[in-house]
């Protein structure tokens, strides 16, 4: 046992009596380093903030949205504006008219992107569709929030039979071939809601937006809820045993009071992530869709329909395809990216 | 090194690289193990006691490197050891046992198969008879209808069983050290006295070394002829079972002694435990790492982390006070 | 085991239900029925066409004949295409879809399985970073925009590959190229990240303490228990092969199911539409069925009650 090392001389050490008075609780209090503690969502926060890819791609969320929402409304030209003898124009084209327009001293918008070949205007075609795809893809995604979160912590929370038999359900809902009865609703509830649109001004607004969409999101918040209320029944049904939650019902809180107080706070991180990856996957079930000629309905554009209707004449006006698809990608990209960031701070297994 | 020394780890040193920054888990520890000795490393989490001993078997896990010191196997350095060697000497010569038998099966493939790739990959026998052998472990752990059991998967047994059958696979090539990790932690209080006398009769069976990581006093002191402990990454006290428990030196020592409640012993007496928190391993003060947590703190070892001081031949111990002790002798020589 | 099977087996069934109905259900909402054609039809002829096909009973005998129908394996016929049956369309059309989507689904699981564990053993490394990004990428591209690509640069301006139709493998290259992509991409991600799970655990750590060469731990050891998940993905994978091979038969120009599936459904082809619902639902949740089953034959944790 010769192995420890042991110093044959402590004393060169410079020693003197001083050393072995007793330390004063001042003295050990220097060394006790507390590291600074956390809540939460401060750390999960601070995890995102380092998280350089996801902040990049919050920032092309931002930027797309501004593209998507803010720049129209100051766009020299409309969605549905169409502007004589400016057809099939190539990015920063100008037509004859437009030409003369500009000799004769007057200033007249670019075509950033060209226009189609009825004269409307790619670029402010691309940013309205924009618009429509993420207002698809942040509306659908809120309706599956909200249906799958309550139906899922409802099952979850009270557990037993009521939750096999809404499990049941979702069984079922989910081996539902989504896809097949999104196309055949979209076909069947045209008419049905077109007359429905016709004989209440009430939905006026609605009609603007077109049955295509419509149906998007009926389809949305039929199906597509039951991921979400799986997950949100899998956290509640964790949550619920442990101590805090008995200790709640113990104190007589009511049912409601400790879904509202305990788990939905508790399941936030789970729910947010869930939305954020929802997001581009109903922004490219939309695309889909209005690509097979079934989502938005003409004038109105959205990316996928663009890309459609691109189609025809992809050889010589290749850009018409690679704008929107761009776009596209770029939403879908980012929003993945944002959330996988998202739950990269929100995991708490990742936790060091 | 004496000729019945199986093993000699000198100055080791094992860190993590975090995000956070280097984690120094294992600085300089230095013990030794004879043949057929049982030596027990005790400490609380996160004291290095188990990253010193994976050292010996290429498992520390990622981020963490071993930065320095030698670790000496059976006259090998394992250090400069090949990578095909030092396989070959994991689980022939060196096996462990780990703290939670649930998860160190392998789910999807039946108890039969994982024990006879132990002897296939370390034995020349062939399939039959790396079955037979196989066969024969499981009874030697105590399984009934070993054959049987040779067919099912993991998740089919207890607890208790697959920390068996995990000994069994340690035991398979008749290593000459075995390392068990916290064998008895994660099972019930009395299988965990099975679980131990089955590695002390299985000791004695096939005259092996034993490393105990444990945390449990109780645990070392029916089984050990020797016990180191750890307390942040560091060796602060070893010795003998006996110096350990009836003359501890350390005040963690001490500390731990007096939070372990004993049975033997008159009235009531209460149990003490130790205030406060272990050090951030991060930020490893200059002094002694228990000083904020020591009754008998001094200012010296705010500042130093003291050496070790021999008590007894043996019985090592790395605390001020003993230095204190020898340092007011030298005082009262210098006087005379 | 087999009560399991019988229980899947008769879910599956309620599903399939479920779908007969709703698809039912959709198809009589849309007003003037079936025979709604921009050519006017007077009001004695749709009445005979009706008592023709049974339209004049009430709805819950409509279904009963329909479905008594279908399970006597007559699926109906095609309004637009004058003489063929539903059945002629589908058995012409569907071995066409379904060798391209076995094919895809093949090669998107192998890729996928490949590339996915290549990433997980070099993570943090450039083969990693390549490969996320190339999956990242394949997820958020959608299948259109992947077929125009590649249509333009290997048919139109470089001419090497065909770009219409199915006539020789050739012609393979492309439509499956694009009807692979989301999915391999898709499996990389899920095969890594479940990989690098499996490495983490505690039975790859008693594998090394055993001895064990690299090759065999990762093969053997984490290879088996890293794949579990991946089985799940590909019931979903294969409802997705269905739904980007209507944008890949329409883009490609291939006689599939999918795209007759399109053109029925703009060509208001309504007993078509209903009738390749039905048969692609069915066939959707008897594979799903399937890889459930294959599921829990693989992870021998399940129990099978």
């Amino acid at each position: 046992m010769e192995d420890i090392k042991f110093k044959k001389n402590p004393f060169s050490l410079q020693l003197n009596a001083e050393d072995f008075l007793p330390a004063s609780s001042e003295d050990k209090a220097q060394l006790e380093v507390m590291r600074e503690s956390t809540t939460y969502w401060k750390d999960a926060m601070q995890r995102l903030r380092k998280n350089k890819v996801a902040m990049a791609a919050m920032i092309v969320i931002l930027f797309v949205l501004i593209f998507a929402f803010v720049i129209p409304n100051f766009y020299p030209y409309q969605y549905d504006q169409q502007v004589r003898g400016s057809e099939d124009l190539t990015p920063m084209q100008y037509s004859q008219s437009e030409i003369q327009k500009m000799e004769a001293g007057e200033k007249v918008f670019p075509h950033i992107f060209g226009t189609d070949k009825f004269g409307r205007d790619l670029g402010i075609r691309v940013m309205v569709g924009a618009r429509i795809s993420l207002l698809v893809g942040l509306i659908a995604s809120a309706l599956v929030l909200l249906i799958g979160s309550i139906y899922g912590a409802v099952a979850g929370y009270f557990g037993g039979k009521v939750d096999i038999i809404m499990m049941r359900i979702v069984d079922i809902i989910y081996s539902i071939p989504d896809i097949l009865i999104i196309i055949l609703l979209q076909v069947s509830l045209k008419e049905p809601l077109n007359a429905l649109f016709a004989s209440n001004p009430a939905f006026a607004g609605l009609q603007k937006v077109g049955v295509g969409l419509i149906s998007i999101f009926i389809t949305f918040s039929m199906l597509y809820w039951v991921g979400m209320a799986r997950i949100v029944r899998g956290q509640v049904m964790s949550l619920k045993e442990q101590e805090f939650v008995t200790a709640a019902k113990a104190l007589g809180a009511s049912n409601g009071r400790i879904i509202q107080k305990h788990l939905i706070p508790n399941c936030i991180g789970t729910l947010i992530v869930t939305t954020t990856l929802q997001i581009p996957s109903a922004i490219f079930t939309e695309a889909f869709l209005s690509f097979l000629g079934l989502g938005v309905a003409a004038p109105m554009a959205s990316l996928g329909s663009l890309a459609s209707s691109a189609i025809d004449g992809i050889t010589s006006y290749a850009y018409r395809l690679t704008i929107p698809a761009i776009v596209i990608s770029l939403i879908i990209l980012s929003f993945n990216l944002f959330g996988d960031g998202l739950r990269d701070a929100f995991d708490p297994k990742l936790k060091k | 090194m004496s000729s019945n020394c199986l093993l000699d780890i000198e100055n080791l040193q094992v860190s993590f690289f975090t995000p956070a920054g280097e984690v120094k888990a294992v600085s300089g520890v230095s013990y030794t193990l004879d043949h057929g000795e049982v030596l027990g490393i005790v400490g609380e989490s996160g004291s290095g006691k188990s990253v010193s001993a994976y050292t010996l078997m290429g498992i520390i896990a990622d981020p963490g490197k071993v930065v320095g010191g030698t670790v000496e196997f059976n006259g090998h350095h394992i250090e400069k050891m090949k990578e095909k060697e030092f396989r070959k000497m994991r689980g022939s010569e060196v096996s462990i046992i780990f703290q939670d038998p649930m998860t160190s099966l392998n789910p999807v493939y039946t108890i039969g198969s994982q024990l006879t790739e132990m002897l296939r990959l370390h034995t020349d026998k062939s399939r039959a008879e790396c079955k037979a052998r196989a066969i024969e472990l499981l009874g030697l752990v105590g399984m009934n209808e070993p054959e049987k059991r040779m067919k099912q998967y993991p998740h089919e047994f207890s607890g208790g069983m697959r920390q068996r059958v995990m000994i069994a696979m340690a035991l398979a090539c008749e290593p000459k050290l075995l390392i068990a990790d916290e064998p008895t932690t994660a099972l019930d209080v009395t299988i965990q006295a099975q679980i131990l006398e089955l590695m002390v009769e299985l000791k004695k069976k096939i005259n092996m070394s034993i490393i105990l990581i444990t945390h449990d006093l109780g645990v070392v002191s029916d089984v050990c002829d020797r016990i180191a402990v750890m307390y942040a990454g560091k060796i602060v006290e070893i010795g003998s079972t006996d110096d350990i428990f009836y003359n501890p030196k350390h005040c963690y020592t001490v500390g731990l002694l007096n939070s372990v409640p004993k049975i033997h012993e008159q009235g009531h007496e209460r149990l003490i435990p130790i205030e406060g928190t272990t050090i951030d391993l991060l930020n490893p003060p200059a002094g002694c790492p228990f000083a904020s947590r020591c009754s008998q703190c001094m200012k010296i070892c705010l500042k130093q982390m003291p050496e070790f001081t021999e008590i007894s031949p043996g019985h090592k111990s790395a605390c001020w006070l003993l230095q204190k002790e020898q340092f007011e002798k030298a005082g009262e020589g210098n006087a005379q | 085991m087999t009560n399991y099977v019988i229980k899947r087996i008769a879910y599956a069934l309620l599903t399939i239900f479920l779908i007969s109905v709703i698809t039912f259900a959709l198809m009589n909402m849309i007003p003037g029925g079936p025979f709604l054609s921009e050519k006017a039809v007077s009001p004695a002829t749709t009445e005979a066409m009706k008592v023709k096909y049974g339209l004049d009973k009430p709805l819950y005998v409509q279904y009963g004949n329909y479905m008594n129908n279908l399970l006597h394996g007559d699926f109906g016929i095609s309004l637009k295409q004058k003489g063929r049956t539903a059945n002629d369309i589908i058995t012409s059309t569907f071995p066409i879809s379904a060798k391209l989507g076995g094919i895809s689904i093949f090669i998107a699981l192998f890729l996928g399985l490949t590339m996915g564990s290549v990433a997980a053993l070099n993570r943090g490394k450039w083969a990693d970073s390549l490969l996320m990004v190339i999956s990242t990428l394949g997820i958020a591209v959608p299948s259109f925009v992947v077929a125009t690509f590649l249509m333009m640069t290997f048919g139109v301006n470089l001419h090497w590959l065909p770009t219409m139709g199915l006539k020789t493998p050739l012609h393979y290259i492309l439509p499956v190229a694009t009807l692979s992509f989301y999915p391999m991409a898709y499996i990389t991600r899920l095969m890594r990240s479940s990989m690098l799970d499996a490495l983490n655990q505690d039975y790859i750590r008693t594998a090394k303490a055993k001895g064990v060469s690299k090759f065999s731990m990762l093969f053997k050891h984490a290879l088996r228990n890293a794949i579990i998940p991946i089985i799940t993905y590909v019931g979903p994978l294969l409802a997705y092969t269905v739904s980007g091979s209507f944008v890949v038969e329409k883009i490609f120009n291939i006689p599939g199911l999918g795209r007759e599936f399109i053109n029925c459904i703009s060509g208001r082809d309504y007993p078509m539409v209903m009738s390749t619902t039905i048969f692609l639902a069915v066939l959707l949740v008897l594979m799903n069925v399937l890889v459930d089953i294959c599921y829990k034959l693989v992870d021998p944790r399940i129990k099978l009650k």
